[in-house]
């Protein structure tokens, strides 16, 4: 039982409906953002309930819903190795090199 | 560094994170009664804002003009969107839904007794947003900090929303307060019965609250129960001189040398009897949650055969 997270579904009893994680547009040429969950018996109603459960104030212009069970995740307890390969590669970085003072626009 | 962590152990490992301020996220590895003590308090505040939306449901219906009725239904919506923000932070931790009603309607589960007071007069509804909201707001905002990351995202959003809540209430106790006497004298009627009730809002005195020390150390909680009463008493009396009310208590009065007010005893054996189920409202509140749940548990069942009956009708369609 370390798997607990939002795509376990052991947690959930028969009477239980479905939980969604809910991602809200906040305005248009922004990213969904990951907001929080809630529980619907199928998409239609996970979308409205994200509604009122998270745009009471027009915090958003879009909304995704996904069930939790679908959401596949990373582990973090290996995350340290899992993310390593990264962590020893500075000249992906910009700042990594030298630029004369006198070279502009670069 | 990467040494010394191999060195420690999970739990110091843990603490190491936690006094770095590195949030924990659900999948982490936590200290199971850090998990324990989360899914205590988290379900224990979500429960308090479900049952919180029914001394001021009483009023819905009675308020005075239709103005009053739309912020009253507003902010009663909010707390149970705030409900439902706290019972998926908690459901992040492994508790489930069900259980964690099924502990508040068998009465394990607590919830926050200030509930469990009768709301007697539209003045009560000012007192409600006015005090106890902003007895919630001190609570709430340390929280919005607090260690675990989705209870402190969920505490953001509380925390933006609540303030309207704070104010309307304040709105309604000038408006009573700048009417006719009898007005007036329906406000003070309602600080004095809201202002010790609300001052216990906070718990026990320190030194009778055993589970604070390790929520601090886990930053859970960063100020302590004295510490956010003292913080409270401090923001409201200049406020109720302002509306030219005065709070039940001869021994509210400032104390120059300690820059902060000195107040009286609160009332703890009323504390704990109203915690332990003896409140004018217990059994009403408990009997109106339960009763809600039982006569609604066919709407449940029924959308979920609803979505079954029509995933079976489009596997059979594809």
């Amino acid at each position: 039982m370390t798997n607990w997270g939002p795509n376990n579904k052991s947690i959930m009893s028969q009477s239980e409906w479905p939980l969604w994680e809910v991602f809200i547009r906040s305005k248009q040429g922004l990213d969904h953002k990951h907001v929080g969950s809630l529980h619907a018996a199928d998409a239609t109603m996970a979308v409205q309930n994200a509604r009122d459960v998270y745009t009471r104030r027009l915090e958003g212009v879009s909304i995704w819903v996904v069930e939790s069970t679908h959401i596949h995740a990373s582990n973090p307890d290996e995350a340290a190795e899992f993310f390593d390969p990264a962590a020893d590669k500075v000249y992906r970085h910009p700042t990594f090199y030298t630029v004369p003072d006198s070279i502009k626009h670069m | 560094m990467e040494t010394l962590e191999k060195d420690l152990s999970r739990d110091d490992q843990f603490q190491a994170r936690i006094d770095a301020d590195v949030r924990i996220e659900p999948k982490d590895w936590m200290p199971d009664a850090y998990r324990k003590t989360l899914i205590r308090q988290i379900s224990q505040h979500a429960h308090s804002e479900i049952v919180g939306m029914l001394p001021e449901g009483n009023w819905i219906t009675r308020a005075p003009s239709l103005k009053r009725k739309a912020i009253l239904l507003a902010k009663v919506q909010d707390e149970a969107g705030h409900g439902l923000y706290l019972y998926s932070a908690a459901e992040t931790l492994g508790a489930s839904r069900d259980q964690m009603l099924a502990d508040l309607h068998s009465g394990k589960a607590k919830y926050s007794s200030i509930f469990n007071y009768p709301t007697l007069s539209w003045a009560d509804m000012g007192c409600v947003g006015w005090l106890v909201d902003g007895a919630a707001i001190l609570n709430q905002v340390p929280l919005c900090r607090t260690s675990y990351g989705p209870y402190a995202r969920a505490m953001v959003r509380v925390c933006k929303e609540e303030s309207f809540h704070q104010r309307q209430g304040f709105e309604i106790m000038q408006t009573l307060c700048a009417g006719a006497p009898v007005q007036k004298e329906m406000a003070q009627e309602a600080l004095n019965r809201w202002w010790w009730p609300t001052l216990m809002m906070f718990g026990p005195k320190d030194s009778e609250s055993p589970n604070t020390e390790q929520s601090m150390k886990w930053r859970i909680k960063r100020f302590t129960n004295d510490e956010l009463r003292q913080k409270f008493v401090d923001m409201m009396v200049p406020q109720a001189e302002f509306l030219g009310l005065t709070v039940p208590d001869e021994k509210a009065q400032w104390n120059e040398a300690r820059q902060a007010y000195d107040f009286g005893e609160v009332d703890w054996n009323e504390f704990w009897s109203v915690v332990k189920g003896n409140g004018l409202c217990n059994h009403d509140r408990l009997q109106a949650r339960v009763q809600a749940h039982e006569e609604g548990a066919w709407v449940l069942e029924a959308a979920l055969a609803h979505a079954a009956k029509r995933a079976a009708r489009e596997a059979v369609a594809a």
